[in-house]
């Protein structure tokens, strides 16, 4: 059982990086600055699954699961960025 | 070695639930029960999309206008790929058999959630309704194709909006399904039914599920972002306003080609439960088989840009994209060497069920190739929008999994109704639509080669000849498919009773009754052995 204290620090650090990412998109880093969208957006999301969603406590074989469909979502976004960043 | 499940009890089809009447098919969980609504409501679907078809191969028997208009033609065209696909061929195999047999090959009474899976049937009609409401309501039938491409599908005034939510909510059909049979695999094995003494088509069936749950959601969320397009204007896929009509096609891609995947590993799953039972042998590369099943469904992720080389995509993806879809036909080969291997010095029994499983490997081959030539960059620019690209994915979709499903029927409709279906007949049919596919799709090959394109309603005199025998071959076809479900029908209620194991099969679901009881075992059966094991199954009585 997580401690309450654990979730408010948690999400004192999804709103922490919420601000991150609307500062990150205006400092205009050109094609990088989705990439610094994308890697703020899963350290978040990383965040719920663990604490939120208590995956850190679930069997290994929920984690095999959501890695493989997190491993194809990351192949997919970069091979349309193949598109993107050599047009 | 017997397996041990208890004495019969009372079969699916003559057990008295709660509800009676149609209620007691369209509320019941049983699994079995789900799996025949699926079968009835797809290939009613399938009925329509093959009327559609037949009146567009008529449009296109002459140059001109001769039976349709071109915005008529237009809407046929899209119905046609919007019913085969969506209502037909990607729940196809998995809902109707995979719902059927898959708790029975492993061992289990059920799936694991028999209220969603009932869910899901449910879903499949509501969004089946939407899709035909859309027909009749607002601008009339959509007219972009299946694929809703952006701009045009943002500025039809047909009822692209519609169309669009159908195919959302029929998304969600599959995602349940795919949810339900990850878990049922994972969970409900029964005792010593380890991953490797798992039949074939389940492992398809587990490959197939995973695409359904990764990839359906990203359809979902692309279908909705064009309905927030045509509703409210977000201008995500509109040049003028910062957006890229581009990214409509990759998102559309990234699930529609593993959607192909969808369509075509339960089909090979099929294949490799029928080689070993019809020629009696254990299937050669049982682990190559099962790998390259979840080969197939991961690198089938990585190839959504082959459909996009004339788009004005970059160079480099382009190359990209084409190296990868390259190495998607390595483990399809795979399958087929080792479907070949299995039949080699077997004991051929080319009853119905093979035959119609050798023309798949015949025709997916035809279209495996032709694939590959759609698939290489250089020869793409050639043929890219043309009839050739139509023959080409028929051959997969329709030679593939239509006659795979075909092959399934056969194969498993005496389990499925406790009777037998006549083999002559079935020949027969089987004449008539070998010649029909043929002469209905070789043609396209040769015409988009010569150059026409595909998606209109006209074409220069010149290309007439080939376009009747493509008619001529569709009556051929449609001729043989008549023949092949009025024998179905016929056979339902007068073929002769089937016993438990005519075929002689060495998997679970021959070692029940046929039809099978409610439960499928009165004791969950403890497995010691593989699911090919011949030389322990006694021989067809």
């Amino acid at each position: 059982m997580t401690a309450l204290g654990t979730y408010v620090k948690v999400w004192l650090a999804l709103i922490a990086l919420t601000g991150l990412t609307v500062t990150a998109a205006g400092l205009h880093l050109g094609s990088l600055s989705v990439l610094a969208a994308i890697l703020i957006a899963s350290v978040k999301s990383s965040l719920v699954l663990s604490f939120f969603m208590n995956l850190r406590s679930e069997e290994r074989v929920f984690k095999v699961m959501l890695g493989v469909a997190m491993a194809t979502m990351a192949v997919i976004m970069l091979l349309t960025f193949v598109d993107v960043w050599y047009r | 070695m017997a397996i041990d499940i208890g004495a019969a009890e009372v079969s699916y089809l003559e057990h008295r639930g709660v509800h009676r009447g149609i209620a007691s098919w369209v509320l019941s969980t049983d699994h079995k029960r789900i799996g025949i609504l699926y079968l009835t409501s797809l290939l009613s679907f399938f009925a329509v999309g093959v009327l559609i078809g037949i009146l567009m191969r008529l449009e296109l028997i002459a140059p001109g206008e001769t039976l349709v208009s071109a915005r008529v033609y237009n809407s046929m065209f899209t119905l046609h790929g919007m019913i085969m696909i969506f209502l037909f061929i990607i729940p196809g195999i998995p809902a109707a058999f995979g719902n059927f047999f898959l708790p029975i090959l492993i061992g289990a009474k059920d799936v694991a959630f028999p209220r969603l899976n009932l869910l899901s049937w449910w879903v499949y009609v509501a969004g089946a309704t939407l899709a035909v409401l859309s027909l009749f309501s607002g601008g009339g039938a959509p007219d972009t194709g299946w694929t809703f491409y952006a701009p045009y599908s943002l500025r039809t005034g047909t009822n692209v909006t519609l169309a669009v939510f159908a195919a959302f909510v029929l998304g969600f059909s599959s995602i349940l399904t795919g949810i339900n049979f990850v878990t049922t695999i994972h969970r409900l094995r029964a005792p010593g039914m380890s991953w490797f003494r798992l039949p074939l088509f389940v492992w398809s069936l587990y490959a197939t599920a995973w695409v359904q749950v990764l990839a359906t959601p990203i359809l979902a969320l692309t279908l909705m972002l064009v309905m927030l397009e045509r509703i409210v204007g977000l201008g995500l896929f509109d040049a003028a306003r910062g957006g890229d009509p581009l990214l409509y096609q990759h998102l559309f891609w990234i699930y529609s080609h593993p959607a192909v995947y969808i369509m075509i590993l339960p089909a090979m799953g099929v294949v490799s439960e029928i080689i070993p039972t019809f020629s009696r042998q254990k299937i050669f590369g049982y682990k190559a088989i099962a790998f390259s099943s979840l080969a197939i469904a991961f690198v089938g992720y990585l190839v959504w840009g082959h459909h996009m080389y004339t788009s004005g995509m970059s160079d480099t993806a382009r190359w990209v994209f084409s190296l990868l879809t390259f190495l998607v036909a390595v483990p399809s080969g795979i399958k087929v060497f080792n479907w070949v291997a299995t039949l080699y010095k077997g004991a051929i029994d080319l009853a119905p069920p093979l035959l119609y499983t050798l023309s798949f490997i015949f025709l997916f081959m035809i279209g495996g190739f032709t694939g590959l030539i759609s698939g290489a960059l250089a020869t793409n620019l050639h043929i890219h929008d043309t009839a050739f690209v139509v023959g080409h994915f028929h051959y997969v979709m329709f030679g593939g999994t239509g006659f795979m499903l075909f092959a399934a029927l056969l194969y498993w409709f005496p389990k499925m109704f406790g009777r037998m279906v006549p083999a002559r007949p079935m020949w027969l049919a089987w004449l008539l639509m070998f010649i029909g596919f043929n002469a209905l799709y070789f043609p396209m090959l040769i015409l988009g080669w010569m150059g026409m394109p595909r998606r209109y309603y006209d074409y220069l005199p010149r290309f007439q000849p080939l376009n009747v025998v493509s008619t001529a071959g569709s009556w051929v076809l449609a001729l043989g498919l008549a023949v092949f479900f009025v024998t179905l029908w016929r056979a339902r209620r007068h073929g002769e009773i089937a016993p438990a194991n005519p075929w002689g099969g060495s998997t679970l679901e021959w070692q029940i009754a046929s039809p099978p009881p409610v439960e499928n075992f009165e004791r969950i059966p403890v497995i010691e052995r593989g699911p090919y094991e011949y030389g322990e199954i006694p021989p067809v009585e």
